[in-house]
């Protein structure tokens, strides 16, 4: 930190950090400035000119926007003299002007921070007598954000969030002076996947939320504290309820995460949660399972927990250690994963356990990787991607990358194998057709050989790697029909040849590194200890082995396996041939095999700790109470232990984490116990810093009697020891095997597949939220304009598809952001026919899968 | 396939290269759009944007900041009174009054035969010929009610199609010289003076 | 009392009626400025300048020779030139860009040389049409003649210039506003500081803005050198001035006159100028610079038409425009009518301006139409307060641009001297002198 200065606020010597913006120097020192359009996590603008102070200049005190003008040593501030006051209290009569004043019907009543500013700034007495603007009520800008331009006070709030934050201007302002309006092009709404931020952060009701609209006041609101795990960055939030229903996520400001944004995902599969209070059907997604069901007579009814975990026992124990596993965790907390993991590998004796479905990395290299956490990756000098589109992948993964590279603090490189929303903004692409990047990344860490494959793409990036220092590189599964060892071997190429470079590994699923950190992957134990010797089967080793009649038992941990498989023909017969017991919150195709169900608590039900992406640890926060009978995870394991003749010391949540920290030294109760925001990085030692809750900044997340007062909740664990300090072994990239996988011979008529994933996906999760299932895309086939031009196809265009067995008619979707002579099946895992088309050509021994296209 | 025609596309593209970013062309663009079609249509503005490098929201929401584009169809021509001071004070209202009535269009709209647009304009800067019109942005000097009836007469009779082009048309004159001497050789002249310029700055920095 | 003490310097050709055209500039001593500027030196150039004094013509009125050597921290990267002279009542760069377009395009020349830049633009008012095709042509035969382009002249010196066209917005005569649409966005001005352009300007590159006028007189003053210029006129306010005057006269029009040599009489009455109001009427106020600036009254005639003096009382020269208003003229329709030009110019960015400007223009409205409150008059005082605290001149400013405080100058001008015609549009419910 440089030295700080010391400027005068009313009177008053304060120090100020040198450059800072007045508002924030003034806020640090106490003094609350109002403010409309200034956002902490954008550039200032200055346009509304609520926030105007007087500013001694050499020519006399003038009236300066306090969110604009940064400090300077020995700079003299009054905020509070008649001439400040009066400019103030006029900016907001004018913009209460023509404002329709509707506070006791507008969603925002109550947590506005107009309405806030102008009960503690404003006069109460309107000198307004004219005829108001008048426009037609709310219009839907797109399919989850409705406008109310009356409302709007021209703060440029959201048209700046869609621009500079979210690098996409699908909104803007239209019109001029006080017909300005905000407007989404004519021809494309504002389906961003980030469009519930401009709700958020908009000052006034002017955004409001379908999915929330008329739903509740927010007097009514009760809120906790918690984690999204809608994916593995792990966002902070606020889980809001009314009357034990969940009615609202809010994105909290967390310095080291997600900077208050969330993804609409995270945002509105909220009523997901609850599903359709009219389902019962156990295949259904939107069923909420309430009672334990056990198959009798071919169909699942309900029981008693006592008959059904005395079926799951006996079913579980039947095969012997060797004849059972289990699969799944990843939707866990990390002490429900750590109460499974000791049922499965203590009290059953099995060695096969795995949180992932073939369609992650190597549990052995995603520890072993020298780890880098999401500020790093956003700060880093040089920022690699060998991964999928992180916009829809990991959504604020994605924008806190982008800021980096927008505010050219860090460049791209990327090893592009599909589309992706970084492109723009990278320095290098360097593309890699599916199958290559083990190869592709040879050429370029032996950049001292010269090869004929060497082009000036990898000679930029090698200049740009240098020697690797300041390098982060995000490594994923940028195609699900590759095999994994590709990128495996990809990244230890990458590893090797540039030691001080670290690793982000964008695994993608909620708590899959908690799980994997629990030890629910082949190898490896509770607290991040790798145990070389204990081996065990994989998911895929066990769906062969289930089919092979030599594992006669698999216990499901949450686990949808047909919605999650790419073979799903090969894991139906698996399940089929095998006796399953699943532990589930919401019902599934899936549960079509299962013998015995366990229903379980799911997400803003349950309480525990959850590890995100990079390592760090945070809690979850129930928040209403549990649907009919179901319990939680560790409720269930410690009861099913106990059937299965051997309890564990433990039987409640607080009693596993305090067991994980005892017997780990994973911090698990430390972060829980506090219930609020703190988090540890238990990967590098690193401690989460403070977050930050602003309700003018992201309102709604406080209660309005302390509007302005920035508070500084969440004071940091202590860092706990890093694993090595611990006596952990961390396995060396030397013991990471990666079978070896020759890529397909180039042959003129094959097309190398690309399948990636997609936010808006099949999922159970979309499938059940009646906000965003209508927002999944088509299953088309990608293709390069330039091949389509060849093939003389366009855009909607039907092709024959081609694969082992059978050919498929898909609409051709053109993607300039696809390497040539590659098509992607887009939108088609979960979906049937594309679940058909994939299960045709994957194999799980091919390097990459390929198929044949027949124009008509 | 584009939108635009090719001859306008083949000018687009060359008011492309005249900046040095794209989007520097956007309002030149526009003007081109409505060239061709009279107003904004979307597929025009869809073109725009693929040519600025923007978005299609962004386009529009540049294009409706600004008065002469027009995002609705307007008559062939666009007859704008001034109503502003100078004009005010030489009966500008009371001409716009008459216009309205001889044209039977209320202010902002459209004649029934989709020729005429009535607009009231802000300070056309020819406040010596007060009250001031144009039509088409072409000034007509046409300050008395009995004028104007004469104009609107002669743009109906066609009489006036030499030098008052359909609404959209506002330069005729098409740029030859730049383009000949290569505005792009001399942007990149300019680069690698600025990059010259930069290093030695920069050395000059080390060096203090 | 002479008027034109000297020979016209911008307008030398307004007799002609081929004025625009490259054979009748080239027969009139045309280029002759840009090729003895080519035997300069750069600087030279630049201090000829400096020395001619040359207030800016757009309105600021800042030395241009400052702004081209003061201001910039590094070298200039681009040249604009404001064209969009849209300031109600001013008409003069519309008179320069049809009449002598080449005139303009020399003095861009001059000026890009001196300033070593190779891209200057000139961005033209949309509504110009002509004005458009006359510069586009004069562009394009300088190219033709080699002024413009690779190695003008002969010389080492490259220079490209691209005419842009506006699209229909006041506020892009701001110069922040200029490069916003120049860059291909909304005519937003940008929030200073930085305060100047050359310091970041197009593409957050040093750039020089000057005004139309500014540059013609290039020419010029490179053939006959800063000091003729400045041993024109007087004090800060050196050279010719090219005025519009419009309103309740005789004779409006445009009249290249002497600065500081002639009062505001002069230029109303004077036979061969503004040749007096009609019917005899009696002046009741005039607009000294634009539509922006606060108004004057019949004390005011004697003052001379000189930068500092009018700055002194209490408003500004700004663009040389000068509006005449009679015992004809309801003041009250005046100040509604100006207020409705700032309402529906403001950019929107700012709240007082976008909201305080519609505000008060609908009361003026009511005032004018007949549904006026006695209590109006101060509450519009009270409004325009809080857009320009102190309703002074030079004018405070809640706004990032002046266009805000702008808005009061009529208001207040009409208030301060015609409180009473306004609480008589209150009490008859319309103007009693129409
Ligand atoms: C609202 C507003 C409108 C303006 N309009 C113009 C204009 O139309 N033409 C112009 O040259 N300057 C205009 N200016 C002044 C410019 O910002 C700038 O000062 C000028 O172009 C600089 O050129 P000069 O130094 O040669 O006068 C305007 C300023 C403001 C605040
Ligand atoms: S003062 Fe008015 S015109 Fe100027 S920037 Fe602000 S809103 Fe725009
Ligand atoms: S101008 Fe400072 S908060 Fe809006």
């Amino acid at each position: 930190m440089p030295e700080p200065i010391s400027i005068t606020l009313n009177g008053r010597t304060v120090a100020a950090q040198p450059g800072e913006l007045l508002i924030e120097a003034a806020e640090h020192a106490g003094v609350f400035i109002p403010r409309f359009c200034y956002h902490p996590r954008m550039e200032p603008v200055g346009v509304c000119r609520m926030c105007l102070v007087e500013v001694d200049s050499p020519r006399g005190a003038t009236l300066q926007p306090a969110c604009f003008v940064r400090v300077s040593d020995g700079m003299a501030v009054i905020t509070d003299s008649d001439k400040a006051k009066k400019a103030q209290d006029g900016v907001l009569e004018f913009l209460l002007a023509n404002h329709p004043l509707d506070c006791p019907v507008c969603d925002k009543g109550g947590e506005c921070p107009l309405q806030d500013q102008t009960l503690a700034h404003g006069s109460g007495e309107t000198r307004f007598v004219e005829e108001k603007r008048h426009y037609i009520k709310p219009v839907a800008i797109g399919p989850l954000v409705l406008l109310d331009r009356e409302r709007c006070i021209q703060c440029s709030r959201c048209t700046r969030f869609a621009a500079e934050v979210a690098g996409d201007a699908q909104i803007d302002f239209a019109g001029r002076g006080d017909l300005i309006e905000v407007a989404p092009s004519p021809t494309q709404p504002f389906d961003s996947v980030f469009s519930g931020n401009t709700v958020q952060i908009c000052p006034v009701g002017a955004l409001t939320a379908t999915p929330y609209r008329f739903r509740a006041r927010p007097w009514d609101l009760e809120q906790v504290e918690s984690t999204c795990t809608a994916c593995a960055v792990g966002c902070r939030i606020a889980v809001q309820s009314s009357e034990n229903r969940l009615t609202r996520v809010l994105g909290l400001d967390s310095d080291a995460v997600n900077h208050g944004w969330l993804c609409d995902k995270g945002r509105f599969t909220l009523d997901a949660v609850d599903g359709n209070p009219e389902s019962t059907d156990p295949l259904d997604p939107r069923t909420r399972l309430t009672a334990p069901l056990v198959r009798r007579d071919g169909q699942l009814v309900a029981t008693s927990w006592g008959d059904a975990l005395a079926r799951a026992a006996a079913l579980l124990r039947a095969p012997g250690p060797d004849g059972v596993g289990a699969i799944g965790g990843a939707s866990l907390t990390n002490e429900a994963a750590y109460a499974w993991y000791q049922v499965v590998r203590d009290v059953l004796g099995s060695p096969h356990r795995d949180a992932q479905f073939g369609d992650g990395l190597d549990a052995t290299l995603v520890q072993a990787l020298p780890p880098a956490t999401i500020e790093d990756a956003a700060r880093a000098r040089v920022v690699v991607t060998l991964a999928g589109d992180l916009r829809e992948e990991l959504p604020v993964l994605f924008l806190r990358l982008r800021a980096g590279l927008a505010a050219g603090r860090s460049s791209l490189i990327e090893l592009a194998t599909g589309p992706s929303a970084l492109r723009s903004l990278a320095r290098v692409v360097v593309p890699v057709a599916p199958g290559d990047a083990a190869e592709v990344v040879g050429i370029l860490t032996d950049g001292a050989r010269p090869s004929s494959a060497d082009t000036t793409a990898l000679a930029d990036a090698r200049a740009l790697l240098g020697d690797g220092d300041g390098v982060v590189v995000v490594l994923g599964r940028a195609n699900l029909l590759e095999s994994p060892a590709i990128v495996e071997r990809a990244a230890l190429r990458l590893a090797a040849r540039y030691p001080a470079a670290r690793f982000l590994v964008a695994l993608r699923r909620g708590n899959v590194r908690g799980a994997l950190d629990m030890g629910l992957a082949p190898s490896w134990r509770p607290g991040r200890v790798h145990d070389a010797h204990d081996g065990g089967r994989d998911t895929l080793a066990q769906l062969a082995a289930m089919r092979q009649g030599t594992q006669g038992a698999v216990l499901l941990l949450g686990a949808d396996v047909l919605g999650n498989v790419l073979d799903t023909a090969g894991a139906a017969e698996a399940l089929a041939a095998a006796a399953v017991v699943a532990v589930a919150g919401h019902g599934s195709p899936t549960l079509a095999h299962a013998d015995v169900v366990l229903p379980a608590l799911v997400q803003h039900e349950r309480n525990g700790t959850v590890t995100n992406l990079e390592g760090r640890v945070s809690a979850v926060v129930a928040k209403v109470g549990a649907p009919g009978s179901a319990w939680s995870d560790v409720t269930i394991a410690a009861e099913l232990a106990v059937a299965l003749g051997s309890a564990l010391d433990y039987d409640t949540v607080e009693s596993a984490a305090a067991a994980i920290e005892r017997s780990t030294g994973y911090p698990a109760l430390s972060v829980l116990s506090d219930g609020r925001l703190e988090g540890v990085l238990a990967a590098s030692g690193e401690v989460s810093m403070r977050h930050v809750l602003d309700p003018i900044a992201f309102p709604g997340v406080r209660s309005t009697d302390e509007v302005g007062l920035a508070s500084f909740a969440g004071a940091t664990v202590a860092a706990t020891a890093t694993p090595e300090a611990r006596g952990h072994i961390v396995p060396s990239l030397a013991e990471v095997a990666v079978p070896a996988r020759e890529a397909p011979p180039v042959d003129a008529y094959a097309w190398r597949v690309l399948l990636g994933r997609r936010l808006y996906d099949h999922g159970a999760a979309l499938a059940a939220s009646p906000a965003l299932a209508g927002l999944r895309a088509p299953l088309t086939l990608g293709l390069n304009p330039m091949d389509a031009d060849r093939l003389g196809v366009g855009e909607g265009d039907e092709v024959l598809v081609r694969g082992v067995s059978r050919a498929t008619p898909l609409a051709v979707r053109l993607d300039e952001g696809l390497p040539r002579h590659v098509v992607s099946l887009d939108g088609a895992t979960g979906t049937i026919e594309g679940d058909e088309v994939i299960a045709d050509v994957y194999d799980e021994g091919a390097t990459v899968a390929q198929v044949r296209l027949e124009t008509r | 396939m584009t939108h635009f025609r090719s001859d306008i596309r083949q000018r687009a593209e060359e008011l492309v290269s005249l900046y040095p970013r794209r989007r520097s062309a956007m309002l030149p663009l526009l003007h081109l759009a409505q060239e061709q079609d009279g107003y904004l249509t979307d597929a025009g503005m869809a073109e725009v944007a693929q040519l600025t490098g923007t978005t299609p929201a962004e386009v529009r929401g540049t294009a409706a900041f600004y008065d002469m584009f027009h995002l609705e169809p307007v008559g062939r021509y666009v007859v704008g009174v001034c109503t502003n001071i100078a004009c005010l004070l030489a009966g500008g209202e009371e001409l716009l009054e008459h216009a309205r009535r001889s044209l039977d269009c209320e202010v902002g709209g459209t004649t029934a035969d989709g020729l005429f647009t009535l607009e009231e304009t802000e300070c056309l800067a020819d406040c010596n010929v007060a009250p001031a019109v144009q039509v088409n942005h072409r000034y007509v000097h046409t300050t008395t009610p009995d004028q104007l009836d004469q104009l609107l007469e002669d743009l109906r009779a066609g009489r006036r199609d030499h030098d008052i082009p359909p609404h959209g048309t506002l330069i005729r004159v098409r740029r030859s010289g730049g383009l000949r001497v290569g505005a792009t050789e001399l942007a990149e002249e300019r680069r690698e003076a600025r990059e010259a310029r930069e290093a030695r700055e920069a050395a000059a920095k080390e060096a203090s | 009392m002479a008027v034109l003490d000297a020979n016209p310097i911008v307008t030398s050709r307004r007799e002609m009626a081929d004025s625009h055209t490259l054979a009748r500039y080239l027969e009139t001593g045309g280029y002759a400025g840009l090729r003895q500027a080519l035997t300069m030196h750069p600087e030279a150039v630049a201090a000829e300048v400096d020395a001619a004094s040359l207030l800016g013509r757009g309105g600021a009125g800042f030395p241009a020779g400052r702004k081209w050597s003061m201001l910039r921290k590094s070298p200039i990267s681009y040249l604009v030139v404001n064209g969009d002279e849209s300031e109600p009542a001013t008409f003069k760069d519309h008179y320069l860009v049809e009449r002598d377009p080449h005139q303009l395009v020399e003095g861009v020349i001059i000026a890009a040389y001196a300033l070593q830049v190779t891209q200057a633009f000139i961005f033209l008012r949309g509504e110009f049409a002509l004005g458009l095709e006359r510069v586009q042509q004069a562009i394009n035969e300088a190219y033709e003649h080699g002024a413009l382009g690779r190695h003008i002249l002969g010389s080492s010196f490259s220079v490209d210039l691209v005419v842009h066209p506006g699209a229909g917005a006041y506020i892009c005569g701001e110069e922040t506003a200029l490069l916003e649409a120049l860059e291909g966005k909304r005519g937003f001005p940008r929030i200073k500081p930085p305060f100047f352009p050359a310091v970041t300007g197009l593409y957050g590159e040093p750039t020089v803005v000057n005004n139309v006028e500014t540059m013609s007189n290039l020419p010029w003053i490179v053939l006959h050198g800063g000091a003729a210029f400045a041993a024109l006129g007087g004090g800060r306010s050196t050279g010719t001035r090219m005025f519009a005057l419009s309103g309740r006269v005789n004779r409006p029009g445009v009249y290249e006159i002497e600065m500081v040599k002639n009062t505001f009489r002069d230029l109303i009455f004077d036979p061969e100028l503004g040749g007096g109001i009609p019917g005899g009427h009696e002046l009741r106020a005039f607009i000294p610079g634009g539509v922006s600036a606060p108004w004057f009254f019949p004390e005011h005639l004697d003052m001379v038409l000189g930068q500092d003096e009018v700055g002194a009382a209490g408003s500004m020269l700004g663009s040389g425009s000068i509006v005449v208003m009679d015992d004809t003229t309801c003041v009250v329709r005046a100040a509604w009518r100006i207020t409705k030009f700032f309402s529906r110019e403001s950019c929107g960015q700012c709240t007082p301006c976008r909201e305080g400007s519609g505000w008060v223009e609908r009361i003026l409205y009511r005032l004018e139409h007949g549904g006026g409150r006695t209590e109006d008059v101060d509450l519009l005082l009270d409004l325009c307060d809080n857009i320009s605290p102190g309703l002074n001149w030079p004018p405070q400013q809640t706004t990032i641009c002046v266009l805000g405080p702008s808005i009061p100058s009529s208001i207040t001008s009409a208030i301060s001297r015609f409180r009473d015609d306004f609480y008589a549009h209150v009490h008859h419910g319309s103007c009693p002198h129409a």
